[in-house]
């Protein structure tokens, strides 16, 4: 029996020269990743616990402080502080402080951190993100973070997979979004619990570099351990502009095992919208109704790229926010912020009357910079609508792309970017 | 190793945020993260649990964000065992690399009930509901979990691995 992408990357990771689902192995790692919430725990786990008290390469770490800075108060700035010493401390390379960093799985591809073939764990959920340049990457927490850290090592349980068949072209306002969305709404927050998500299929060749980062990092959304692209010429195109490391491309098995295969035609799919409170709940953009918003997040991990920013500005453009909305844009990390300056884009979001910040995580999981009161709703391009997580536990968070979003923006209730 | 308490019921998709939402993340001391636990869905939870209690939920607990701040809290809240249908994967990695028992069984996850005294085997993975006489077993870990959980936690395991 063949072997899925997913299998292959790991079997080589784990220097095996085959591996089936359900089998634990222990693969070697190419980068470990942290950030200001979860590093501190896995910091005290290694000073505190561990006999190892070195990191097993100082090059393989990246330390990315984003969800609370620039620090949102006292105890966040003495989280920070101790990632910053540990960082210092253990010479880390890759550590990204204000004035650096971006939201990490911004961050990571455009500073080409990550590539084809790489075997990455991150103690974020969303780490799954780099799966779409070919790599593995999925979330783990601060203990497997240390442990990482430590060795350079973690235990896996080898996925099983579901096949994902993508094609045509999506029209002109269909994203990334759209598509990972839909594929939530047809599957459940449970539908890939466990499993690798693998897209394949003619229609990915349609998909933008952003569009497949934004796909891949909600395949957590889905349950899933990873979701995973093919390397084409997007992906090499990519990589050689922001990478100068080798990378490796692997190939799934044409007699892959797979325990679902799910054909998408992109060509028939709407901008889609996922109503509180979980992913699942989606609806397309004509199936809305009337649902009036008090704020619009457009940013975060899932959609904080510059495309995702052009787009938004693209409709906003010579127009104004409606009155009594608050519209929050967050570029993801510092290099697309400063495009955003050069192309016009934070002037055309200005002069709309919305505000422009500096990257981090904030709103999305209800830190700060844009909380919610009681009762208040959000469109948001953001990647979790639980219930609490923007804010007041009343309060309701409706996923959409930045398409979706900046058209709300204008309409003061959820809208299509086509009306 | 044995657990028994009494039960505390939740339903589908239980999400990290819901079990220590984000605003209590700028702390990472298990006992300032457990006087938070569950507060957005139960506010009732944390003024009543006791040692040794137990959570039974249904399908994919644990789902979201990969805070290990989450099962911290519920063991630092004496939480003894989760049971429930299935777990979300970042959640049953780091309830086992920090040593905090959890079990899949969803007979028991549909059956047991808010207030029934449970008992629970580890070693046998038999879950018995003494409040209405019934038992289930629950799904047993593969042997290289086990040594995890015995060493209580991945960190002593690899410590006590590399010692060897």
């Amino acid at each position: 029996m063949g072997m899925t992408m997913t299998q292959k990357i790991l079997a080589a990771h784990a220097g095996l020269s085959e591996v089936k689902a359900g089998q634990l192995i222990e693969a070697d790692l190419d980068l470990v990743l942290g950030n200001d919430i979860t590093s501190p725990v896995a910091i005290k786990e290694m000073d505190s616990k561990m006999t190892v008290s070195t990191v097993f390469d100082k090059d393989k770490i990246a330390l990315v402080l984003d969800h609370f800075v620039p620090n949102k108060d006292i105890k966040s700035a003495e989280q920070c502080k101790c990632v910053r010493e540990f960082a210092a401390r253990h010479e880390i390379t890759n550590f990204f402080d204000v004035g650096q960093m971006g939201i990490e799985h911004a961050l990571l591809p455009e500073k080409g951190l990550v590539v084809a073939g790489d075997v990455v764990i991150g103690a974020d959920s969303h780490t799954c993100t780099y799966g779409a340049l070919g790599a593995f990457s999925t979330g783990v927490g601060s203990t497997d973070m240390a442990a990482g850290m430590a060795t350079g090592k973690a235990w896996f349980k080898v996925p099983s997979a579901i096949k994902f068949i993508l094609t045509g072209k999506p029209s002109k306002w269909v994203s990334g979004k759209d598509v990972i969305l839909h594929i939530i709404g047809r599957i459940g927050v449970d539908g890939a619990l466990y499993k690798s998500m693998e897209f394949t299929g003619d229609g990915i060749a349609h998909l933008s570099m952003d569009d497949r980062l934004c796909i891949a990092n909600m395949a957590i959304e889905a349950g899933g351990k990873n979701g995973i692209f093919p390397v084409d010429d997007v992906t090499r195109a990519y990589l050689k502009e922001h990478s100068a490391r080798d990378f490796k491309v692997y190939e799934a098995d044409e007699d892959a095992e797979y325990e679902q295969v799910i054909t998408i035609d992109l060509s028939a799919l709407k901008p889609t919208v996922a109503f509180p409170h979980l992913p699942e709940n989606t609806k397309t953009i004509d199936e809305v109704g009337d649902v009036p918003i008090d704020q619009v997040v457009i940013g975060s991990c899932t959609n904080g790229r510059l495309e995702d920013l052009r787009i938004a500005a693209e409709i906003m453009k010579g127009k104004k926010v409606a009155k009594g909305l608050r519209v929050i844009v967050i570029p993801a990390t510092q290099n697309i912020y400063l495009q955003a300056i050069q192309e016009g884009l934070v002037q055309t979001f200005i002069e709309a009357g919305a505000v422009v910040s500096t990257p981090t995580c904030g709103p999305c999981l209800g830190g700060y910079m844009g909380i919610l009161a009681e009762g208040e709703r959000c469109v948001s391009t953001t990647n979790r609508n639980f219930v609490g997580r923007m804010g007041h536990v009343t309060s309701e968070v409706y996923l959409a792309s930045p398409a979706v979003a900046a058209a709300s923006a204008l309409a003061g209730k959820i809208a299509g970017p086509c009306e | 190793m044995k657990a028994s308490g009494t039960v505390f019921k939740y339903g589908d998709n239980v999400d990290t945020d819901v079990i220590i939402p984000a605003r209590y993340l700028n702390v990472s001391e298990p006992s300032e993260l457990a006087a938070h636990c569950m507060e957005d869905i139960d506010r009732d939870f944390i003024h009543k649990v006791k040692k040794g209690d137990i959570i039974v939920a249904n399908k994919n607990f644990g789902c979201g964000s990969s805070r290990e701040h989450a099962p911290i809290a519920i063991k630092a809240a004496g939480v003894s065992c989760v049971i429930a249908e299935t777990f979300a994967r970042i959640f049953y990695r780091n309830s086992i690399n920090i040593g905090l028992p959890i079990i899949e069984c969803p007979e028991a996850a549909k059956d047991i009930e808010a207030g029934d005294q449970v008992e629970i085997d580890f070693d046998s993975g038999m879950i018995y509901d003494r409040t209405k006489g019934t038992q289930y077993q629950g799904q047993a870990f593969p042997e290289f979990m086990q040594k995890i959980i015995a060493a209580e936690g991945l960190i002593n395991y690899i410590n006590s691995r590399d010692k060897e």
